[in-house]
């Protein structure tokens, strides 16, 4: 099953610091190669700050641009990883090991299956 | 939710069907579907034919290849071959497991950490303990479509998310099985000391617990908390003749006929006990059957012995620490040495603020300085009553207090 892992800064409470705890991996070099090595791998990327966003909207066949993310909250959308594993506790397990997770939230979603937009992908 | 064993026989069959299906088909809609659709059919050919020797089996047989059927017929079967291929393996690898296996898997899928609470115990009550979703609602005062709805997005969220019908590996058995516990006892809590609505005690939730934690120990027979759970709940479900009066007031455990106490209620629970205790692995349910068994064991609450269960509740302050638990110690602390001893440890709860809301805190509060002879308990017992949601309880304080009968 496919699925999204949504990095997240904030949506914590306490001090900043990285997480102890068993399996978590201090950098993301060997995150992104140990989940790569597991071939549970599809993609990645890490995004630039928010401010470097632009935000695209299109009403009434106007095209309308506005300078920042689409939303002016506390949590920051920082990269993504999309990840193919057996099931949902797997995909919990590689979330919980990120390298920032003691100072940050990851949102697991899953993808949607069987869509036609992906024939195109082959 | 009645006594009729019958009843009981049909639920724990359904619920059997459900689990097995479920796990093939990682699908919890299509499990119940499948078995509504198999309970159906048995309807009619049972009625004519007989019931058959092994009725679970057919039922699941039954189920599954109707199931099978449907996929077959499905148009996009081409690309779900090699889905059904796995599920006919799984199939396959079956010949040694049985019913409970399944419904330990499925205890596992319904109580998952990804799921909210209140959804968990929803899902527990209706796959594992099959009741229906009218009585579920009725039980926790939802309206039944509020409940329908938190069952479907539940059943979706298994399905879409990939919520594996499994027991847990050795390394997240643990925290999960603690989550399991987890939910069995807020049902139990529930129905033993009702947070809101009418009356005190809904037996029937507290029964439905105690089915679930039977079926736990069954399933898990080593493990020792588990045990403690369902020593715990029996031993306090084997008041619940006592715990109110007549006319549906509370009864405090102070002015209880221990004679109405369920005996072997007791004697089950005492023994469970006694076996959780034999594998030397502490934990906080044990501890606090312990607590039980010491007043199951008293012929009276003035001789129940006080310093001991103080004593327990210091050791489940260091198991569990959580100011509910001081309070209980507090109230035990103020038997054995006195009001003003109990007072002492309650202090710093109270200082602390963090259990303001909470209406225990001030039952003992209040209970306390009132036998101290302070005067400062009058307020105490406003506060109580102030934050009691229950009805039949907060009228009981209202009576304690003086408050005329409301007619």
């Amino acid at each position: 099953m496919r699925y999204a892992l949504l990095l997240y800064a904030g949506g914590y409470r306490g001090e900043e610091g990285p997480a102890a705890g068993p399996g978590v991996y201090d950098n993301w070099v060997d995150y992104t190669r140990a989940l790569k090595d597991s071939g549970a791998l599809l993609g990645a990327e890490q995004l630039q700050m928010v401010d470097t966003a632009t935000t695209v909207r299109v009403r009434d066949g106007e095209r309308l641009l506005t300078d920042g993310p689409f939303a002016e909250t506390k949590e920051l959308l920082l990269g993504f990883y999309l990840i193919d594993v057996p099931d949902l506790d797997t995909a919990l397990d590689w979330a919980a090991r990120m390298p920032f997770i003691g100072f940050g939230t990851v949102e697991v979603r899953p993808a949607k299956t069987d869509m036609p937009w992906r024939e195109v992908l082959g | 939710m009645t006594g009729d064993p019958l009843e009981r026989v049909y639920r724990e069959e359904w619920a059997a069907v459900v689990a097995t299906l479920a796990r093939r088909l990682g699908d919890l809609q299509a499990a119940e579907d499948a078995a509504q659709d198999a309970f159906a059919t048995a309807a009619v050919v049972w009625a004519r034919d007989g019931v058959p020797p092994n009725p679970g089996a057919w039922l699941t047989v039954t189920a599954w290849n109707r199931t099978l059927d449907q996929l077959r017929r499905d148009r996009r079967f081409a690309e779900r071959a090699a889905e059904l291929y796995r599920m006919a393996q799984a199939v396959g690898e079956e010949d040694e497991m049985g019913v409970p296996d399944d419904r330990l898997r499925l205890v596992f899928a319904c109580c998952h950490p990804a799921l909210a609470p209140e959804v968990r115990v929803a899902l527990t009550l209706r796959y594992v303990a099959g009741l229906t979703t009218r009585e579920i609602a009725s039980a926790f005062l939802l309206p039944e479509p509020t409940l329908a709805q938190r069952l479907v997005r539940a059943k979706r969220k298994i399905k879409e998310s990939g919520i594996r019908f499994e027991v847990p590996g050795p390394d997240a058995l643990g925290p999960r099985l603690s989550g399991v516990r987890a939910v069995v006892y807020l049902v139990f809590n529930e129905g033993y000391a009702a947070s809101g609505g009418e009356v005190l005690v809904r037996g029937p939730l507290c029964d439905e617990a105690v089915w679930l934690g039977r079926l736990l120990y069954r399933l898990l027979p080593r493990d020792a908390e588990t045990a403690g759970l369902l020593a715990l709940m029996l031993l306090h479900h084997a008041r619940s003749p006592a715990r109110v009066d007549p006319h549906g007031r509370p009864v405090p455990l102070g002015e209880q006929d221990r004679t109405r106490w369920d005996p072997a209620m007791t004697a089950e629970g005492l023994a469970v006990l006694e076996d959780a205790l034999s594998r030397r692995s502490p934990g906080p349910y044990q501890v606090q059957a312990a607590i039980a068994a010491l007043h199951a064991r008293a012929a009276s609450f003035a001789g129940t012995d006080w310093a001991q269960i103080a004593v327990l509740y210091g050791q489940l302050a260091r198991l569990d620490p959580s100011p509910v638990v001081e309070v209980n110690r507090a109230v035990a602390v103020g038997m054995a040495d006195g009001p003003r001893a109990g007072l002492a440890v309650l202090e710093p709860v109270l200082a602390a603020g963090t259990l303001d809301g909470y209406a225990p805190l001030h039952v003992a509060y209040a209970d306390l300085l009132e036998r101290a002879g302070d005067p400062g308990a009058g307020a105490a017992w406003e506060r109580a009553i102030a934050l009691t949601h229950n009805d039949a309880l907060r009228d009981e304080l209202r009576r304690r207090r003086g408050y005329p009968e409301k007619s």
